[in-house]
């Protein structure tokens, strides 16, 4: 007997028609496997070592960036003593102190440059930015994925039930949607009352599953009445076989789509809420807790951790919502 | 003289990177002057196409006209002209009516807005001219009340009304040759009959030409002078109107003309298609229809009643009474027919027989037991015994199993067969019945026509062994000709298997065909029950007559 392609198959061949579609897909694996192996330890362990001096610059720039700055700094201290025409008298001891410490720590195992440059404890920028990819991705998928469950379900009872879950249900959304979000997210935080991913998490996926809520109700009310679910009625399929194996499969696509459009709405919101202070701890590192400390930095013109973090951002936000579009366009071929 | 001339007309659709479809294969035809063309098809014949291509309305972005094609219009090739004098012509002298009227007038503006619009567009009347011609336009109609209804909103009409809003808006610009794509699909026997005759009437006042596109043979007897058959892309036959009816040359109009219930007699089978083209020719004998009297009583409505309410202002609520009181008997291994307009209430007693509508009042009993009170799990047993197969088959399957699944399901939940490869085997056997192949047990829905999956619904019903099948218009959204397969198929397995049918359809023919009895309803009202026979030949209500009278007449 033959197998004949069922639904999802022919989406995944128009997927694969489109090309853009695919190399997105392929970018957002490559982050994906970077994030399993640095979660799993088989990469970047060593990203919290103090490999390099104090801001070493990026290789490609060469040590000179530090040290014209240094010397500058240097001229500035000569000039300051000669002021007043009194040579230092502990001025040798430094410079032995200075010379023994150089010799010690810094000039024999800290590089002068590293491939993207050091932050301002002398850690590799490049496997920071590595480590904060594993955060903020875990953060976007994990959250999307509860709020596209509890909208999922929450949309599921109310939009099929009706009645009294109805308005429950829209009654809680009202309260959630009413509230400013910002203010709704250091509410949460002040109640879970602790920094860290799994935190940042609860507070994306309780507060962000309104919009999936609401389109899947509709998804649901609009379904309901189809003769295909009547039909399901007719020969005695219970309520929540009706619901969740006949009605859910019909609007999965509407599901995954939000999906994805949410973990691109969390990767960023975990980046604001990381840089206003209340994202990931200290231990942690995040793309949001790069840039906030990049802000200190590029005053003084250290702007690479900047540029990795936003670079690595802006790669996968990109990539994950043209894959979106193709993925929008895959399942539902009404659009075209 | 020929208004139109259509010569050698291709059109290709793209469905994908890789293939593509010729939907229509070198066609040509003529439309005189002051006359009135019918294009007859099936679903897939390409007779759709063929009006979207004179009107220059194909989607651009996947239909390609053959080049060589040619559709002359007063010595004109209409595919050559540029766009800004082909929409020049569209409307003001080549207008079409669409099939769905509700979709085709614009929601939010009013009828007399849509109506003064096209007047302004193609006759530049100022908007102080096209007001009073749009009222005229709604009298030459024959809507009630004109004046009122100009400042209405299309969702405040009925289907009839709309389309003859349709219809104005169509001549108003005074067309010279006026498209209707299946006008009168939508609409109820009584609308499609006064429709057609203002249509035709129009046609005869106006000195208009008409291409009258339509899949009902039947209708075109009355309304046209010369008539086209398609099937696949392809003329088959073109002649005048009564040449087709009277002496039909193709196989394939001849099977058409057949497949149709006839109204004077009963075969034992309806001829099909294959039996023309195959040569074979219909098969004799009569089937004889009607009740002795005697014969058990299965299941019976005691009056059943069904409102409906909908929030009227702040507080308010305004009761529907979709169903009236309706009492009703099935006799065992017979057919009730139930015929009745939109709006009739006919679906919601087979919804509110199956339990799937929560009834207001009355009783269903089945074997002399009253179903409607019984709590779900007792009642679920009884949900075996009577089954239902819905109107549209695309819509009644769940496009997200196969086959098999959608067969096995039923039985997995009421217990029926001992484990998976019995459950199977069971589908398998009743993939057969219904004429399918055994391969079309691991497919999808969406692999199949809209018979094939009419018949995989039935097939669903027929697992549970019902006795009392409920077909609720089963075969109204099917062609002619699969029609005649489905209801042939029905009756073998009524047959076969004895179960009760409740066959719920607005098509008188095919009532009078497969009914013992019939039932006429009316806005929730059951007007006359009697024997098939009985109330074709002597009607007692006078909406009964009404309804018999609106049936098209052919031309035989």
């Amino acid at each position: 007997m033959s197998k004949s392609p069922g639904v999802w198959l022919l989406a995944w061949r128009r997927f694969g028609r489109d090309r853009l579609g695919l190399a997105c897909l392929v970018v957002v694996l490559v982050y994906g496997a970077v994030m399993v192996a640095s979660a799993a330890g088989w990469i970047v362990r060593d990203w919290s070592e103090e490999a390099g001096v104090s801001y070493a610059p990026p290789t490609f720039l060469g040590p000179e960036a530090l040290s014209s700055e240094k010397s500058s700094a240097g001229a500035l201290s000569l000039a300051a003593s000669e002021d007043y025409g009194i040579p230092d008298p502990l001025a040798d001891d430094l410079a032995e102190i200075a010379k023994e410490l150089a010799g010690t720590s810094a000039t024999e195992t800290r590089a002068a440059t590293l491939a993207f440059g050091a932050d301002k404890w002398g850690r590799d920028v490049l496997r920071k930015a590595v480590k904060g990819t594993e955060t903020s991705l875990f953060v976007g998928l994990v959250a999307a994925s509860l709020a596209a469950f509890l909208g999922t379900l929450f949309g599921a009872l109310a939009g099929y039930q009706g009645g009294w879950i109805d308005d429950f249900f829209n009654w809680l959304y009202s309260v959630f949607t009413s509230i400013p979000y910002l203010l709704l997210v250091l509410a949460v935080a002040a109640v879970v009352n602790q920094k860290g991913v799994f935190t940042v998490i609860l507070i994306l996926g309780l507060t962000g599953w309104t919009g999936i809520f609401r389109l899947i109700r509709a998804e649901y009310m609009k379904h309901k009445v189809r003769e295909y679910v009547l039909a399901a009625d007719a020969i005695g399929a219970s309520g929540a076989r009706r619901m969740f194996v006949h009605i859910l499969p019909n609007v999965s696509h509407v599901v995954l789509v939000q999906l994805s459009l949410h973990v691109v709405l969390f990767i960023k919101s975990e980046v604001i809420l990381t840089f206003l202070g209340f994202g990931v701890g200290v231990d942690t590192v995040s793309w949001g807790s790069m840039l906030a400390e990049a802000q200190s930095e590029l005053i003084l013109g250290k702007w690479w951790q900047i540029a990795a973090a936003t670079f690595a951002m802006a790669v996968l936000v990109t990539a994950f919502s043209l894959l979106t579009d193709a993925l929008r366009d895959a399942l539902d071929p009404r659009l075209k | 003289m020929s208004l139109l001339g259509v010569r050698d007309l291709a059109v290709d659709f793209r469905i994908d990177e890789a293939t593509t479809l010729r939907a229509v294969k070198g066609i040509g035809f003529d439309i005189a002057e002051r006359s009135t063309v019918a294009l007859v098809g099936e679903s897939g014949s390409g007779k759709s196409v063929t009006a979207l291509a004179i009107m220059g309305l194909l989607p651009r972005e996947n239909a390609r006209v053959h080049p060589a094609s040619r559709i002359d219009y007063l010595g004109r090739n209409l595919l050559a002209l540029p766009g800004r004098e082909l929409r020049a012509l569209r409307g003001a002298e080549i207008s079409m009516i669409f099939q769905e009227p509700m979709s085709s007038l614009n929601p939010v503006f009013t009828v007399g807005f849509q109506i003064a619009e096209a007047l302004k567009q193609h006759r530049a009347l100022p908007a102080s001219q096209a007001r009073p011609r749009a009222l005229q336009l709604l009298g030459e109609v024959g809507l009630a009340e004109p004046q009122a209804k100009l400042g209405a909103y299309p969702f405040q009409l009925s289907g009839g009304e709309q389309q003859r809003v349709m219809i104005a808006m169509a001549i108003a610009c005074e067309p010279k040759l006026l498209i209707a794509d299946e006008p009168t699909t939508a609409l109820d026997v009584t609308v499609q009959r006064q429709i057609l005759e203002l249509i035709a009437g129009l046609q005869a006042r106006r000195r208009m030409s008409m291409l009258f596109i339509t899949h009902d043979l039947s209708l075109v007897g009355e309304i046209a002078d010369q008539v086209v058959v398609m099937r696949h892309g392809e003329i088959r036959e073109q002649g005048s109107a009564e040449r087709i009816f009277s002496a039909p040359q193709d196989a394939y109009t001849r099977a058409l003309l057949a497949c149709r219930p006839p109204l004077d007699r009963r075969p034992q089978r309806l001829p099909v298609i294959d039996d023309f083209m195959g040569g074979t020719g219909p098969r004799p004998g009569e089937r004889r229809r009607g009740l002795r009297g005697d014969e058990p009583i299965i299941l019976e409505a005691r009056g059943l009643a069904k409102s409906f309410y909908f929030r009227n202002g702040l507080f308010g609520k305004r009761e529907l009474k979709a169903v009236k009181g309706a009492s009703f008997k099935v006799a065992k291994g017979k057919t009730l027919g139930v015929v009745g307009e939109s709006g009739s209430g006919k679906t919601t007693v087979g919804l509110l027989l199956m339990r799937l509508h929560k009834a207001s009042g009355g009783e269903v009993l089945f074997e002399g037991r009253d179903l409607l009170p019984l709590p779900p799990k007792a009642a679920y047993s009884y949900k075996r015994r009577i089954q239902i197969v819905f109107q549209n088959p695309y819509a009644s399957l769940n496009p997200r199993f196969t086959v098999g699944q959608i067969l096995t399901e039923p039985m997995q939940i009421h217990g029926v067969g001992s484990g998976a490869a019995e459950r199977r085997a069971l589908g398998l056997e009743l993939l057969d019945k219904v004429g399918l192949a055994a391969d079309s047990f691991a497919r999808y829905p969406h692999e199949f026509s809209g018979g094939q999956r009419q018949r995989i619904a039935i097939a669903r019903a027929l697992t549970l062994r019902p006795e009392v099948l409920i077909c609720d218009e089963s075969v109204s959204a099917l062609d002619v000709s699969v029609q005649a397969q489905l209801l042939n198929l029905l009756q073998d397995l009524q047959d076969e298997y004895a179960m009760s049918y409740v066959f719920i359809s607005h098509d008188l023919a095919v009532v009078r065909y497969m009914a013992d009895q019939v039932m006429v309803m009316k806005d929730g009202e059951i007007v006359e029950i009697a024997g098939p026979d009985e109330i074709y030949s002597s009607p007692k209500h006078p909406y009964t007559r009404l309804l018999l009278s609106s049936m098209p007449r052919r031309a035989q």
